[in-house]
């Protein structure tokens, strides 16, 4: 047996046991094209343990109702449940109270909500925004939006051959008319774990906000906005165990006092006249409408899972996942590595020479092993490293090394169809 | 299960290596671009057309083995032939590539009966098609680039 493969044998060592993990995930229990499915495409949408899965139909089945609003049982039972995922979204990411956590669809209206409330309230002409070059179109496209609607100044940190933002680039970047500072927790196209500590502070020093994109941070590794200190901070349910079409918007409370609403309606408002209308307190004035109530008791019962699971734990084991497929993925000839920064979340995004990215994902799917392949919305990225596209692997805490040798195999069977 | 055979068979495969009539026609009297905005894949068409007769046609780009190898084995399928021809082809592949059955067009389509197999996999008919929707768009007279969303 090689040295690579001693990581079965080392194992099981304190801290996370994925077989206990993926039992807990029904869907994971398959066989695609006759093979046990192997799903390495967390970065795009992780699986639901049952715990989230058995809450959102007692939701349906035992306490359906409009929250807010009944004085009637049900729906005091429904606001009481949302109301408490809205408490552990903000002892799960250390936020100071749960007024600090605005529920939205996802990542992406997050960003839209802060780009259209904060920015397009507080932004002129000439201001600028800072990005960096690895983000996805969502943490792209608001602020080209914003920018047009303003006149503000869209500004890029650029990266280097392993996918890092320079951060001495950054440095000089920042001025005086640097209002934001945004950029992602970990790349979705490269793993990158950006150096948040430093990038808030250089930030802060120079007065400009922060918006963090941790769209890819929340499920694997732990977050404290607060040590942190961001202004801003943004994740989606659907890629941390929980149900899609929520998400979570973290402000500063004094921040979003001064925020007006982004959109108006029910749920929103304290009184409402045709002259004049009184919006409500945090975080619903950014709440219009019924939300997604089922949405928001998953995502609170997914945040109780991973915490059962232990942030710190599933970071480590993620990261010897990671380790162990680096190390195989470098040992296949033609196999070029997209991202290979010092700090990298468990994503593994490459490409084949002379073989594109999709007969890869077609090929690996004949085999039950499920990846991503093409640009992973962000068409810069790809730019930057000179590919169309890349496949990618992207890792979660049911993952096995078992499945990382299916995947390093099929990579193998792949070369062959095209030898 | 599907063979992974059917898909990539030795004629793609072989295309994809070396795909025939590959780079600029300088004289070309028509090109296009053709674009798939979710892969990536990106191709232009050369063609010369010389009365109702397609006398040349060649191409450039990017892309899967299925998308290379289905624009290989169109510009060979075309050469020399009508307007009217193309067309007809063009319907009887899409035909193929599409229909539950195939549209039982396979036989009819030489050659180009190799890319059948895309039928089972439906994410990848789009890289299958986009070099004969290019041309279909060229051939009509199309000048904005052909886009497969
Ligand atoms: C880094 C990053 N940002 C933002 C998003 C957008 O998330 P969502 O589609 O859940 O809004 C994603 C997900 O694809 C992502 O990976």
């Amino acid at each position: 047996m090689s040295a690579e493969r001693s990581i079965h044998r080392t194992r099981p060592r304190p801290g996370l046991d994925a077989e206990r993990v993926r039992a807990d995930f029904p869907l994971l229990a398959q066989q695609v094209h006759g093979m046990p499915l192997a799903y390495l495409d967390n970065a795009a949408t992780t699986q639901k343990p049952r715990q989230v899965i058995e809450e959102i139909e007692r939701y349906y089945r035992e306490y359906n109702a409009n929250i807010h609003r009944g004085v009637h049982t049900l729906s005091m039972r429904a606001t009481e449940a949302y109301e408490r995922a809205r408490s552990r979204a903000a002892q799960f990411i250390n936020a100071t109270s749960a007024q600090e956590i605005v529920f939205v669809r996802g990542t992406t209206e997050a960003i839209n909500l802060v780009a259209q409330s904060w920015g397009r309230s507080r932004l002129q002409a000439g201001d600028e925004i800072l990005i960096s070059a690895m983000e996805h179109h969502s943490n792209i496209v608001p602020w080209q939006i914003l920018c047009g609607q303003t006149g503000a100044r869209l500004r890029v940190i650029p990266i280097n051959d392993a996918g890092e933002l320079i951060i001495e680039e950054y440095e000089r970047m920042l001025g005086e008319r640097t209002r934001l500072v945004a950029v992602g927790h970990i790349s979705n196209a490269l793993g990158t774990i950006n150096p948040l500590d430093r990038i808030i502070e250089l930030a802060r020093q120079r007065g400009a906000r922060t918006l963090i994109d941790g769209a890819q941070a929340a499920a694997h590794t732990r977050v404290d906005v607060q040590a942190l200190g961001c202004d801003f901070y943004a994740f989606s349910g659907h890629k941390l165990y929980g149900p899609t079409g929520i998400g979570v918007l973290y402000g500063r409370e004094a921040l979003l006092e001064e925020m007006p609403p982004y959109q108006g309606g029910g749920d929103m408002i304290k009184v409402v006249t045709f002259e004049r209308t009184e919006y409500n307190d945090l975080p619903y004035k950014f709440e219009a409408g019924t939300p997604h109530i089922a949405g928001g008791i998953g995502l609170g019962a997914a945040i109780d899972y991973v915490e059962r699971l232990g942030l710190d734990e599933i970071a480590a084991y993620e990261q010897e996942l990671l380790a162990y497929a680096t190390e195989a993925a470098r040992a296949i000839k033609g196999l070029r590595l997209i991202g290979t920064a010092a700090h990298k979340g468990a994503i593994l995004s490459f490409v084949l020479e002379g073989i594109h990215p999709h007969d890869i994902g077609t090929i690996l799917d004949h085999q039950g092993i499920a990846i991503r392949s093409g640009h992973h919305c962000a068409m810069p990225v790809m730019e930057r490293f000179g590919v169309p596209a890349t496949a990618r692997a992207s890792f979660a805490a049911y993952n096995t090394p078992v499945e990382v040798d299916r995947l390093i195999r099929g990579v193998e069977a792949v070369k062959k169809v095209f030898s | 299960m599907f063979d992974l055979k059917d898909l990539y068979q030795e004629v793609i495969v072989d295309h994809n290596r070396r795909p025939r009539n590959f780079g600029a026609l300088p004289d070309a009297d028509r090109k296009l671009e053709g674009f798939n905005p979710l892969c990536g894949d990106r191709l232009t068409l050369y063609v010369k057309v010389a009365g109702d007769r397609i006398e040349d046609i060649r191409f450039d780009g990017t892309g899967c083995a299925i998308s290379v190898a289905s624009a290989s084995l169109m510009t060979e399928a075309m050469k020399g032939k009508t307007l009217g021809e193309a067309r007809k082809t063009f319907e009887s592949f899409h035909e193929m590539v599409t229909a539950r059955d195939g549209g039982g067009r396979g036989a009819a389509l030489g050659k180009l009966a190799a890319l059948a197999g895309v039928r089972d996999y439906p994410a990848r008919v789009k890289c299958a098609t986009l070099c004969w929707h290019t041309l279909h768009s060229l051939l009509h007279g199309g000048a904005a680039p052909v886009s497969t969303e």
